[in-house]
C-alpha cells in the first residue's frame, strides 16, 4: 500500500465514523435541489433549514449545478444514502431517470418526498408536496374572466410558456389558466391544442426577462389587439410589460403570472401584474422536515391531499382588485409571505 | 469500364482529376474567386433572399415596423457579436462573453440602486469590470499560453458564479430603475425614422461595427489583428508584438460586452442576472453565419452585423408564421452548417 492509498483509507473510514456517529446522535435529512441558483430554491433551503434545527434534526443540502443537471441529483442521492439519512428530499431535474436512485433510497429504508415537481410516476416516491401548479393557473384564468367581464367573449390572449420541452409544470399552469378563462383546452396535458380562436398563441420565455419581451413582441406582431397576457412566471410577465410598454398599450392589457416572488409581488403593487398566483417553497420544506421527523419516530408516511395524488402546500392568489368568486388575499398579505 | 459512353474517358486518375479541376473553371469556381475576395457577399446574399422569402410567406413581415423591430431584437447580440468577431478574427474564441456582459449589468444596477452610487460612475465602475474581465481572459490566454477555448470555458463559470453572488440571483425591477437610475435604461429609449422604431441600443451597435470596421481596415493595430489570425507564426517573424495585439483584442472585446451590458439593461427593462444565458453562443453564431473564418484572420467585421440580422429574421419570420419554436432552432443550426460549409470552400481557392 503507498502512502497516498493509506492516507485515502484512514479518511474513508474517520468519514465512515463520523457518518455513522452522526447518524446516530441526531435523525438527519436531505435536501437535493434542482440548483442553488434560484430564489425559489433558496427559500426552500431556509424552510428545510430552520425547521431541521427547531425539531433538532440534521440536514445535509445539495444542488445540481444547472436546471436539467441529473448527473449531480443522482451522486446526492447515493451521498444520503451512504450517510444512512431518515429520509430525502427533492426537486428532480429530471423526473424520470432520478426514480432509479429513489428506490434504492425506499429499499434502504429511506422516506422519499418529491418537493415542488412531482416525479414520473408520482408513486415513485413516498409523497410529494407541491403547488397544486393547474389550480394556481385556473385562479389567475378565472380571476381575468372576472376582471374582463362580458369582453372575456371577445377577448385575444397572449400565451408566454417556460420552454420548447414544456415540463408539466408548464403544462399544468398554461391548461389551468385556459380551463379558468372558459377555453375548452382538448387534451388537459398538451399545450396549444385548443381550437378556442381568442388564444393567438403560444411562445417561449425561458422564464426569464430577456425572453418575456421578445415573446410577447412576436405575439403583438402576429395579433396588436391582444388584451390578456398569460405568463408562466414574475419574470417572464416584467419582459412582456416592457414590450407592451414599447408598443403603447401597457395600460389596456392584464398580465397574470405565478410564482408569487417578492419583485413579482411588487409587480402587482405598482399594477405592472394584475394578479399572481403565489406558491410557498418555504412550507414545503418545512413540512417535509416534519414528515420525516414523524417517520423516524413511528412510520408514518404522509398522506396525500383529498382528491389529489399530491400533498398541496397551498396557492393563493394576490391582488389588490378582488373579483367576485374567486378567492384571494391582499399584496399586503402576499409580500408578508413572498419568497426571494 | 469498356463501353463508357464519354466520347473521351481520362486515360488514368491523374488526368482524371485535372479534367474535372478544369470542368470547376466555369461559373462556379468564377463564384469561389468571387466569394474569397468579397466574403461578405454570402451573408448579404442569405439576407436578401430570406427577406424576399418570408416577404411573401410570412403575414405582416414585411412592414417598416417590423424590420425595425427586428433590429431592436438582434441589438444586444449583435453588439456582442462584435466583441466576439475580433476575438475569433485572432483565431481564437471568446465563451464568456455573455457572462462578461451579464455580470457587468449586475455591477451596474447593484452600484447604481443599491450602493446609491451616481449612475455615470456605477457606469464606469461596470466598464471597468467589463475591460478587466477581458485582460483575465488575454492575460490566461498571452502568459499561460492556455487555448482560448478553455480559458474562456473556465472564465464563463467564474464570470458566472460572481453574477449570482453579487446579484443575490435577484432581478432590479424595471420600476427601480426609472426611480433611482434612469440613465441605466438609456438605449432602451425609442425614436421614430417614418414608421420604423429603433432603439438607441440599435445605434449603439451599428456604431460599436462602424468603429470597429475603421479601426480593422484603416489602423496598423487592425493589419496586426489580422495578421496575428491569419498565422501567428508569421506575424512573429514580421516583428509584430503578438502577444500585445491579443491583450489588446481581450480588453477590446471585454470593452464591448461592458457597452453590449448597459444596452441590455435597456432592452430587457430590469437588471436580469439570468437573462442572456446563451447569448455567448448567439453571438458565435452571427459571427459564423456572417463569414468570419473560425480559422481566424479573414472575413470582414460587417458579416457578423449581418449575420446577426439574418438570425433575428429567420426567429421573426418563423413566428410570424406560427411555426413552432422548435422550428426556429432547427433552422439557426442549418443556418451555421451552411456557413461553415461554405467557408470551407471559399478556403480551397487557390491564390
Amino acid at each position: 500500500m503507498t502512502r497516498t492509498q493509506l492516507i485515502r483509507a484512514a479518511l474513508a473510514t474517520t468519514a465512515l465514523t463520523f457518518g455513522a456517529g452522526a447518524a446516530m446522535a441526531a435523525d438527519s435529512a436531505c435536501l437535493i435541489t434542482k440548483t442553488d441558483i434560484n430564489p425559489f430554491f433558496v427559500k426552500m433551503k431556509e424552510g428545510a433549514a430552520a425547521k431541521a434545527q427547531e425539531l433538532g434534526m440534521e440536514l445535509m443540502t445539495y444542488a445540481g449545478k444547472v436546471d436539467g443537471d441529473h448527473e449531480s441529483q443522482q451522486q446526492a442521492m447515493e451521498s444520503c444514502i451512504a450517510a444512512g439519512v431518515k429520509g430525502i428530499m427533492i426537486t428532480a431535474s429530471d423526473t424520470k431517470a432520478i426514480t432509479e436512485s429513489v428506490r434504492q433510497a425506499r429499499d434502504a429504508g429511506i422516506l422519499v418526498i418529491a418537493l415542488d415537481t412531482p416525479l414520473e410516476p408520482v408513486d415513485a416516491a413516498d409523497a410529494t408536496f407541491a403547488t397544486d401548479n393547474y389550480e394556481a393557473g385556473r385562479l389567475i384564468g378565472a380571476w381575468a374572466k372576472g376582471k374582463l367581464g362580458d369582453a372575456a367573449a371577445n377577448a385575444k390572449i397572449a400565451m408566454l410558456d417556460l420552454n420548447e420541452s414544456a415540463p408539466s409544470v408548464d403544462v399544468m399552469r398554461d391548461q389551468g389558466f385556459l380551463d379558468g378563462f372558459g377555453v375548452d383546452v382538448k387534451d388537459k396535458t398538451r399545450i396549444g391544442d385548443e381550437e378556442d380562436p381568442r388564444v393567438v398563441g403560444h411562445e417561449s420565455t425561458s422564464g426569464n426577462e430577456e425572453g418575456g419581451r421578445s415573446a410577447m413582441e412576436a405575439l403583438l406582431q402576429k395579433d396588436p389587439a391582444i388584451n390578456v397576457v398569460y405568463t408562466i412566471n414574475e419574470p417572464a410577465a416584467a419582459g412582456a410589460y416592457e414590450a407592451l410598454k414599447s408598443f403603447g398599450k401597457e395600460n389596456d392589457v392584464l398580465i397574470v403570472s405565478v410564482d408569487g416572488g417578492c419583485p413579482g409581488v411588487e409587480n402587482v403593487k405598482d399594477g405592472v401584474i394584475g394578479a399572481t398566483s403565489q406558491q410557498y417553497p418555504l412550507l414545503m420544506a418545512s413540512q417535509g422536515i416534519e414528515a420525516i421527523a414523524a417517520f423516524a419516530k413511528d412510520g408514518t408516511k404522509p398522506q396525500a391531499s383529498q382528491g389529489l395524488d399530491f400533498t398541496n402546500t397551498g396557492v393563493n392568489l394576490v391582488t389588490d382588485q378582488p373579483v367576485d368568486g374567486v378567492a384571494s388575499i391582499s399584496v399586503a398579505d402576499g409580500t408578508a409571505q413572498c419568497w426571494g | 469500364m469498356t463501353d463508357r459512353p464519354d466520347p473521351a474517358p481520362p486515360r488514368d486518375a491523374a488526368d482524371a482529376v485535372a479534367s474535372f479541376d478544369l470542368a470547376r473553371r466555369g461559373p462556379l469556381a468564377g463564384l469561389q474567386h468571387f466569394l474569397h475576395l468579397y466574403p461578405t457577399m454570402v451573408p448579404i446574399i442569405v439576407l436578401v433572399l430570406a427577406l424576399a422569402a418570408f416577404g411573401a410567406l410570412a403575414p405582416n413581415f414585411f412592414s417598416a415596423f417590423n424590420l425595425s423591430l427586428i433590429a431592436q431584437q438582434v441589438a444586444v447580440v449583435g453588439t456582442l457579436a462584435a466583441a466576439q468577431s475580433l476575438v475569433i478574427l485572432t483565431a481564437g474564441i471568446d465563451l464568456s462573453v455573455g457572462a462578461i456582459m451579464v455580470l457587468t449589468s449586475v455591477i451596474m444596477g447593484r452600484l447604481a440602486v443599491d450602493l446609491g452610487l451616481p449612475v455615470p460612475l456605477a457606469i464606469l465602475c461596470g466598464m471597468a469590470g467589463a475591460g478587466l474581465a477581458g485582460v483575465v481572459n488575454g492575460l490566461l490566454v498571452t502568459r499561460l499560453r492556455l487555448p482560448p477555448f478553455i480559458t474562456t470555458l473556465g472564465t464563463w463559470n467564474v464570470f458566472l458564479a460572481l453574477n449570482y453572488y453579487l446579484s443575490g440571483r435577484n432581478t432590479i425591477r424595471s420600476q427601480t430603475l426609472d426611480a433611482e437610475a434612469p440613465l441605466l435604461k438609456l438605449f432602451g429609449a425609442r425614436f421614430n425614422v417614418g414608421s420604423a422604431v429603433l432603439t438607441w441600443g440599435v445605434v449603439l451597435m451599428l456604431a460599436v461595427f462602424a468603429l470597429l470596421y475603421y479601426l480593422l481596415n484603416h489602423t496598423a493595430w487592425g493589419r496586426r489583428v489580422y495578421a496575428v489570425g491569419d498565422d501567428l507564426e508569421s506575424a512573429k517573424l514580421a516583428g509584430i508584438r503578438t502577444d500585445r495585439v491579443l491583450m489588446s483584442v481581450y480588453m477590446a472585446a471585454g470593452l464591448i460586452c461592458g457597452l453590449a451590458a448597459w444596452s441590455s439593461i435597456g432592452r430587457v427593462g430590469s437588471v436580469s442576472p439570468t437573462s442572456f444565458q446563451e447569448a455567448n453562443l448567439e453571438s458565435i453564431t452571427a459571427v459564423v453565419i456572417g463569414g468570419i473564418s473560425l480559422f481566424g484572420g479573414r472575413g470582414s467585421i460587417l458579416g457578423p452585423l449581418i449575420g446577426a440580422l439574418i438570425v433575428g429574421v429567420f426567429n421573426s419570420g418563423l413566428r410570424l408564421m406560427g411555426v413552432d419554436v422548435l422550428w426556429q432552432l432547427f433552422a439557426t443550426g442549418w443556418l451555421i452548417i451552411v456557413a461553415v460549409a461554405i467557408d470551407q470552400w471559399i478556403r480551397k481557392v487557390s491564390s
